[in-house]
């Protein structure tokens, strides 16, 4: 009888949470929904694959660093735990092929030296005006948030499934759906100058034009061979996965120590109720 | 009210404080001897976790603004600074973001309670205006601490709030103008806004905790209401010593409370924010949509619902403040929704109207959404304005226990019989 009282109160919690939980805001022209891509990192137990990050590391930095900064991430952060899992020196020896300004120095004058692994990435254009002066009239923009800035609307009822399956990778789908998604454009669709089609983006309109082609990243291992297949959907989905890591580099730390809190807790809740039914039942009645 | 058992001083120590300050004996009279009514459900565990979350709130929001910078160009850098190279900033953070989502589902939860079992009413009616000051303190604190992270929606959402108070402008000429140029701390939102948010999100969560104290003052002079909604009229029969049995009952409503807490935040932190909030906040580029945080959205899909500006900035206070005057709105004499065949119905519908409105006030104010968020608005308001004042006057209540002693009886008596009232009935 109070246990379902208690499941009750519960359960009546946990709906109010649900539908007062908004769906994301989104574009109301946005494109299809993207694909739901099987990730590593999903769910309770989920974990970055650090051979994945890697590659989706050299994507980015062959492709998308030309024109997208990563201003958040430290090179440092290339070798600390639930990461890539890059050497320390490694880290030390991609840092310094990277020139750095610092300064001023005691003459007062800035100066340029080689990366340190302390350092934070070093974005492709000196400010934002450059950035936009040089694409078009607009900034392409950081990627360190990215996979956790973009989203798609689930709608009802998949956002309050969402809650129970502990789905959170709206962000990387949609990433490697845009990158996968550029098509023919429809024949009667209207493709304003500056623009490429993509079925993904919102409104279809995309100002970056196709990143990336088949074989264009090499992923040779040391034995010669491809350590993963080297198509525009496998580098999407490397740098999708890259992407969420530089947009949550604590996740495995996150669900590891989540996972140690809710089994102390739960147990501590079975102590408490039946600590709790022993007082009580000793209450003797009221006459 | 009386308590169980007084509290006497036994050693020296004891004896000479208590001639100086009766601190012992004043937590001895308010945390254990206090009585509280012996039939009270898990929903009256509400205000102990409400509690405890302003607590966290407390604790993770001082270290958070050990290592935040409230600074326009540096506030947003200094948030992911937290994420990535605080220690265990990624958990603070989720924590005070999470927490704040929590504290408004139990918030809800607590005042729905209150309203279902009329706990409003004569003499609890000062502890119920406390709580609606506490719940327009939360919103204000709750408001400004999300304008304090600089991402997109933090700044357009301060933009949009902010901007209402212009609609006074209607009233009295120049009045709302003020108003908005004192929130903003210029012509803008901008950096004097980021500041004196701070400040006052700093400020108002120790003032909610003065409030609290008052609340729970209140509370402990005129005795906590319950699920019969009958007063307590034998102390030792109707009631029980705060601790243990109060206590041990808190604290499995707390740590049940806690596992939910924690199934958010450690692996679904993003599931109540916006994704446009990990976007630095841009006075030029308009998200696609401006949506406020889950908790306002019942009350933003009334201020959309009416088509002036004025006339919706009215009607969203109004639906707040409108709950300071239930205690005179609801004529019955019976408090307990459980007594109240008909009222139930209405209770019932006004719960769902209220969640239907918050998932209206997340969708376009554009066609079928507003029709519909119009006639929830009607009915909300309705609720507080007709039916709650007319169904005192009409409805029939059912009989009510004699005591709370007598209804503990009734129900141990059934549930001990089933078999044989299934057979005699």
């Amino acid at each position: 009888m109070k246990l379902t009282k208690l499941l009750a109160a519960g359960v009546f919690t946990v709906v109010l949470g649900a539908l007062s939980a908004p769906a994301p805001a989104q574009a109301s022209e946005a494109g299809p929904t993207p694909p739901s891509v099987n990730w590593s990192f999903s769910g309770p137990f989920g974990k970055f694959d650090p051979q994945q990050l890697q590659r989706g590391f050299k994507v980015y930095r062959e492709v998308c660093a030309a024109c997208h900064s990563l201003k958040y991430v430290a090179f440092r952060n290339l070798a600390e735990p639930g990461g890539p899992l890059f050497t320390e020196g490694q880290v030390k020896a991609l840092a310094a092929e990277y020139k750095v300004q610092d300064g001023p120095n005691d003459a007062g004058e800035m100066f340029e030296r080689p990366g340190r692994p302390a350092d934070h990435w070093p974005s492709p254009f000196p400010n934002d005006n450059a950035a936009a002066a040089a694409n078009g009239g607009k900034a392409p923009p950081d990627l360190s948030l990215m996979a956790k800035a973009r989203t798609y609307e689930r709608g009802f009822p998949t956002f309050v499934f969402d809650m129970f399956t502990q789905f959170a990778e709206q962000g990387p789908d949609y990433i490697h759906a845009l990158l996968t998604g550029y098509v023919e454009k429809p024949k009667d669709f209207n493709l304003p100058a500056g623009g490429t089609y993509n079925k993904y983006f919102p409104g279809h309109v995309i100002a970056m034009p196709k990143p990336i082609n088949d074989g264009q990243v090499d992923y040779k291992g040391p034995d010669g061979k491809p350590q993963a297949p080297e198509t525009v959907d496998q580098y999407a989905k490397d740098v999708s996965a890259f992407l969420m890591w530089t947009a949550e580099p604590k996740m495995e730390a996150r669900k590891a120590l989540g996972f140690r809190a809710i089994i102390f807790l739960v147990l501590l809740a079975g102590l408490t109720y039946f600590a709790k039914k022993r007082i009580w039942k000793k209450l003797p009645d009221p006459v | 009210m009386e308590g169980h058992s007084v509290y006497v001083p036994k050693s020296g120590f004891t004896k000479w404080l208590e001639a100086r300050l009766p601190i012992i004996s004043l937590t001895h009279s308010s945390a254990v001897a206090y009585p509280v009514p012996r039939n009270l459900n898990y929903f009256w565990t509400f205000g102990a976790i409400l509690t405890m979350m302003l607590v966290v709130q407390i604790v993770t929001g001082v270290v958070l603004a050990m290592h935040y910078v409230p600074n326009a160009k540096l506030a947003f850098a200094s948030v992911e600074s937290i994420m990535r190279d605080v220690n265990f900033g990624w958990l603070l953070r989720y924590m005070h973001a999470n927490g704040a989502s929590m504290f408004f589902i139990a918030v809800y939860v607590h005042i729905f309670r209150g309203m279902y079992y009329g706990s409003y009413k004569a003499p609890r009616e000062v502890l119920w205006i406390l709580g609606v000051i506490i719940f327009l303190l939360m919103m204000a604190t709750a408001f400004m601490g999300y304008v304090l992270p600089w991402g997109q929606m933090s700044f357009w959402g301060a933009t949009v709030i902010t901007n209402l108070f212009s609609a006074f402008d209607e009233i009295i000429p120049g009045v709302g103008t003020w108003i908005v140029t004192l929130l903003w701390g210029g012509f803008a939102v901008d950096n004097p806004t980021l500041n004196r948010f701070f400040a006052l999100h700093y400020l108002l969560p120790f003032m909610l905790a003065g409030v609290v104290g008052l609340h729970i003052w209140a509370l402990h002079h005129v005795g906590q209401n319950n699920p019969t909604g009958v007063e307590v009229k034998n102390i030792r029969k109707d009631t029980v010593p705060f601790t243990p049995y109060a206590t041990v009952k808190d604290a499995v409503g707390v740590v049940f409370f806690l596992i939910l807490f924690a199934w958010f935040l450690f692996y679904i932190p993003n599931f109540m924010g916006h994704a446009d909030n990990y976007i630095e906040a841009n006075p030029s580029v308009t998200p696609a949509h401006i949506v406020p945080e889950w908790y306002f959205l019942p009350f933003y899909a009334i201020l959309r619902a009416i088509p002036s500006k004025l006339g919706g900035v009215l009607a969203m206070f109004s639906a707040v403040l409108i709950l300071a005057f239930l205690p005179w709105l609801d004529t019955s004499k019976v408090r307990s929704g459980n007594y109240r065949p008909v009222f139930r119905v209405f209770f019932w519908l006004f719960v769902a109207t209220c969640v239907v409105l918050g998932w209206l006030g997340a969708k376009p104010a554009e066609g079928g959404y507003t029709l519909a968020a119009q006639v929830l608005t009607v009915f909300y308001f309705s609720y507080f304005l007709i039916i709650l004042p007319l169904l005192g006057l009409f409805e029939t209540p059912r009989q009510l226990p004699g005591s709370i002693a007598e209804a503990v009886l009734a129900k141990k008596a059934k549930s001990a019989a089933p078999a044989d009232a299934s057979v005699n009935g």
